[in-house]
């Protein structure tokens, strides 16, 4: 059977996300909790974390999370990264035995800095390491790199949600930014590099929905020297966000009103200078709007964005209490582990929910 | 003079109990198919003489005519068909290059007809156009890497665009090989439907002034009717290298069809021929056609998109590179089966590429190389009705052009005679009689029609699929699964076959 990559498999999901906007860091306990109570909405062939701040001792090393399936994938994988980077530290992450997870690779972690010399010219360290994983995910069978940011990571394989916060320990992590992801698939997807997050640097993204917009979203990235490896719209919704804020500097709202893009009508009810932009929006990135249902939460070092599609066709819930966001796909995700919040709502489609950390509040 | 061999390809049939002699179908005929027997008292035909294009049938207030095949049957022969061994005996008696209109009428595979959409089920909804919003809106023209947003402001301009409501427009039909009452209903109908028509060569009718915004004026090889208020006239340009259903050959409206309006608006003397070269005279090569998209861009300020439309040949992905870095903002491309006013019989039937080969071709190459983006594609050259623009955009086109479809709507019978000049339904003809058979009101009824029941049909079939918006269909080809095709096929489509 093919796996995840060779062949496109639609999923339904559970999604779950909480921030401390004062960059203040919590274990990893309470998102395992509010994912698990949506048990019903994954079917234990795949379940994620990400986690933002779980590495203060290595805050300006890019830490990569990879997955190897044999030691020779490893060797060569490890040639190719000493070539490119210098190594400060690097072991196996540590696991747990759990008897429902089975067939698990060798996950391994890395804190590199890229060796000056390697950078070609005009390229940036965030450049290279782009190109590293694109290289790595393409070339090197048997090798998956699971997350590539600073001081954050990705944690995933095949199982439910809360089997894995168990296997890899969560609750022994203290971050400041935790998102899920509890998957649904409609096929095996067959290895664990086909959970959820998808990540690149330090963005992530968790993800319930299926775009329709694939393929004229994968077409557009492919043009910008994106290798869409994993067929998923999550890796194409990573992509997005990538070549939108990191590589083309386009304002947070810019970026969003360009995958869930206002329609036509309400554009013309703005003003004649807001027209021209969204005008201008919609001509220039068309290709790159998300059609179908989704709803996703966008994971970086600056905070979270939480996104629905312009016509919400997937529940996404929001709520706030003290200096904490949650985001979940079901209200009782949220109450799960905040009984009370101050404010809870329902964002409406297209309409973000935005967490960024306050003036100095992220504690490195 | 020796008998003619020729038999006739049409029998006309006449119901006698129906017929009352009002002889509507005497004075209908252009062809003069039928006529009155003085002596006879009698309306009698000459089945020669007809072209099978309906219109006394249409006209008969007791429909007693029938039009049928001709019976007269060769012996049989598989290689030796009747239309081969026709025009050798027309080529014995003429000496001369056959004639034709429209497009090609032969069997080759219509690959639109191999092609099968998507839709939703179970796992994303699909969205009903009733109730949600369904966006078509399109704009053609070079679009920019990337946009410069500071402070919630557009800090550069993007280049000019065509604004279309819906992802059709009609294609260039000139004046002259057109009626001026045909391009008035197309004109009318492109501004009531919010897309565009095309002058083709024929230059711009002062009466046709008025709908610049929804107009493109195009500049052939022979730059007929070429000033500087036409180039300002209209919201975009489109310099035709080719047609698909005569690629590589120019084009020859004869002295006859030249009346006083034609020659004013060709700016050429009344009752000459006017000849389009072959190849523009300026343009022997890449470089020289980015002369002319500058000169043209230079001579409108740069503020209109400049198309270079060509007919798909072998090497269709290649040359569509070099326009595109030529400084073309839209390349719209001409299939094979593209339909001609008058075109010679071989070249139509022999030379070119399907449409939809070159255009996926066209589309990936683009892709591969990064410049995608930079230009809008554009294809005709036989869409047929509203799934196959559907594929089309699926493929990875912007939008599409129609030319019969729209002709068809406004009431041609695809007889193939448009060189004849004798069109009994007012479209391709200069005569001032058979021109007012055509009430422009209704023509731009009709057409107008035909594009807003192919909107909901369009917006119907990306509903189904779970798209509200077209922009998230262009290229997108996973929506389309091949049937009956081999793998070299699918793999030039980009599409996988139907179950994988």
């Amino acid at each position: 059977m093919l796996r995840e990559g060779e062949v496109r498999i639609p999923s339904g999901c559970a999604i779950s996300g909480i921030m401390n906007k004062k960059g203040e860091v919590f274990s990893g306990h309470d998102i395992i909790q509010s994912i698990a109570l949506m048990h019903d909405r994954s079917n234990g062939l795949g379940g994620g974390f990400a986690a933002y701040g779980i590495y203060p001792d290595f805050p300006d090393h890019y830490a990569f999370h990879l997955f190897y399936e044999s030691a020779e994938a490893k060797e060569k994988t490890e040639t190719y990264l000493n070539m490119l980077f210098h190594i400060a530290e690097s072991g196996k992450i540590p696991t747990r035995r759990v008897p429902s997870v089975k067939n698990a690779p060798l996950a391994w972690r890395y804190f590199a800095k890229p060796k000056p010399d390697a950078l070609f010219e005009d390229e940036s360290e965030d450049e290279l390491v782009v190109r590293a994983v694109m290289y790595i995910n393409a070339h090197f069978s048997g090798s998956f790199v699971v997350s590539s940011g600073k001081n954050m990571g990705a944690f995933k394989g095949v199982g439910y949600p809360e089997e894995m916060g168990e296997y890899f320990r969560l609750e022994e992590y203290k971050g400041y930014i935790w998102t899920a992801h509890g998957r649904f698939p409609t096929n095996t997807p067959g290895w664990w590099g086909g959970a959820h997050p998808f990540t690149l640097l330090d963005w992530s993204i968790v993800h319930n929905g299926e775009i329709s917009s694939y393929g004229a979203n994968r077409r557009f990235l492919e043009m910008f020297g994106y290798k869409l490896t994993m067929q998923t719209d999550t890796e194409a919704i990573t992509y997005a966000f990538d070549l939108l804020l990191r590589k083309q500097n386009i304002p947070l709202d810019i970026a969003i009103a360009t995958l869930a893009a206002p329609f036509w009508r309400d554009i013309e009810r703005m003003s004649l200078e807001k027209q021209t932009l969204y005008k201008a929006v919609r001509t220039v990135y068309g290709n790159l709007l998300l059609n179908g249902p989704f709803s996703i939460i966008l994971g970086s070092n600056k905070g979270i964005v939480a996104l629905n599609d312009r016509l919400k066709l997937r529940s996404l819930v929001a709520a706030t209490k003290a200096d904490v966001l949650y985001i979940a796909s079901e209200e009782s995700a949220i109450r799960e582990i905040c009984p009370e919040p101050e404010k809870i709502w329902a964002p409406r489609g297209g309409e973000p929910v935005i967490g960024l950390f306050e003036e100095g509040g992220i504690q490195k | 003079m020796t008998i003619s061999m020729s038999t006739p390809d049409f029998l006309i049939e006449r119901d006698r109990d129906r017929c009352i002699k009002c002889q509507v179908c005497v004075r209908q005929c252009a062809n003069e198919a039928h006529f009155w027997d003085e002596e006879e008292q009698k309306v009698k035909a000459n089945d020669a003489l007809c072209v099978n294009c309906h219109r006394c049938v249409t006209y008969c207030p007791t429909h007693a005519l029938t039009i049928r095949k001709y019976p007269l049957e060769f012996r049989e022969n598989a290689n030796w068909t009747a239309s081969t061994i026709k025009a050798i005996y027309r080529q014995a008696e003429t000496g001369g290059i056959l004639l034709t209109g429209m497009g090609n009428d032969r069997p080759y595979p219509i690959f639109w007809d191999h092609l099968l959409l998507n839709a939703s089920q179970v796992t994303n909804p699909s969205i009903d156009p009733l109730r949600e919003p369904m966006e078509l809106k399109t704009f053609l023209g070079r679009k920019p890497d990337q946009l410069k947003v500071e402070d919630g402001h557009l800090v550069e301009k993007i280049p000019p665009q065509l604004e279309l409501e819906v992802p059709i427009m009609f294609s260039a039909m000139s004046y002259g090989s057109i009626s001026l009452n045909a391009i008035k209903s197309l004109a009318a109908a492109a501004e009531r439907v919010g897309i565009m028509y095309n002058t083709g060569e024929g230059g711009l009718h002062k009466d046709l002034y008025k709908y610049g915004k929804n107009t493109i004026v195009q500049v052939a090889s022979g730059r007929f009717g070429v000033h500087p208020e036409y180039l300002q006239a209209g919201a975009a340009i489109e310099i035709k290298i080719g047609q698909g259903a005569k690629p590589g050959i120019g084009g020859h409206l004869p002295g006859e069809k030249v009346g006083l309006e034609v020659s004013q608006t060709r700016m050429i003397p009344e009752g000459t021929d006017a000849i389009s070269p072959a190849p523009h005279h300026d343009i022997y090569s890449i470089e020289d056609l980015s002369q002319l998209i500058y000169s043209l861009k230079e001579a409108t300020q740069y503020q209109k998109p400049v198309s270079v439309k060509i007919a798909a040949v072998h090497n269709i992905a290649a040359i569509a590179s070099g326009i595109a870095r030529a400084g073309a903002d839209i390349i719209a491309i001409d299939g094979f089966r593209g339909g001609t006013g008058a075109a010679p019989l071989r070249t139509r039937d022999n030379v070119g590429i399907p449409i939809e080969l070159a255009l996926a071709a066209v589309d990936s190459r683009l892709r591969e190389e990064g410049i995608r983006n930079q230009v809008s594609l554009v294809v005709g050259g036989s869409i047929r009705n509203s799934a196959d623009v559907v594929k089309a955009i699926a493929l990875g086109a912007d939008a599409v052009y129609i030319a019969t479809a729209a002709l068809v709507a406004i009431g041609c019978h695809l007889c193939q005679k448009c060189n004849t000049g004798k069109c009994n339904w007012g479209i391709a003809t200069q005569n001032p009689q058979l021109v007012k058979r055509l009430n422009p009101e209704i023509g731009a009824e009709r057409a107008a029609n035909l594009i807003m029941a192919w909107e909901h049909e369009i917006k119907e079939l990306l509903g189904g699929m779970g798209i509200n918006a077209v922009e998230s269909l262009r290229g997108n080809r996973l929506m389309l699964r091949g049937v009956g095709l081999s793998d070299r096929e699918l793999n030039i489509l980009g599409v996988l076959p139907a179950g994988e």
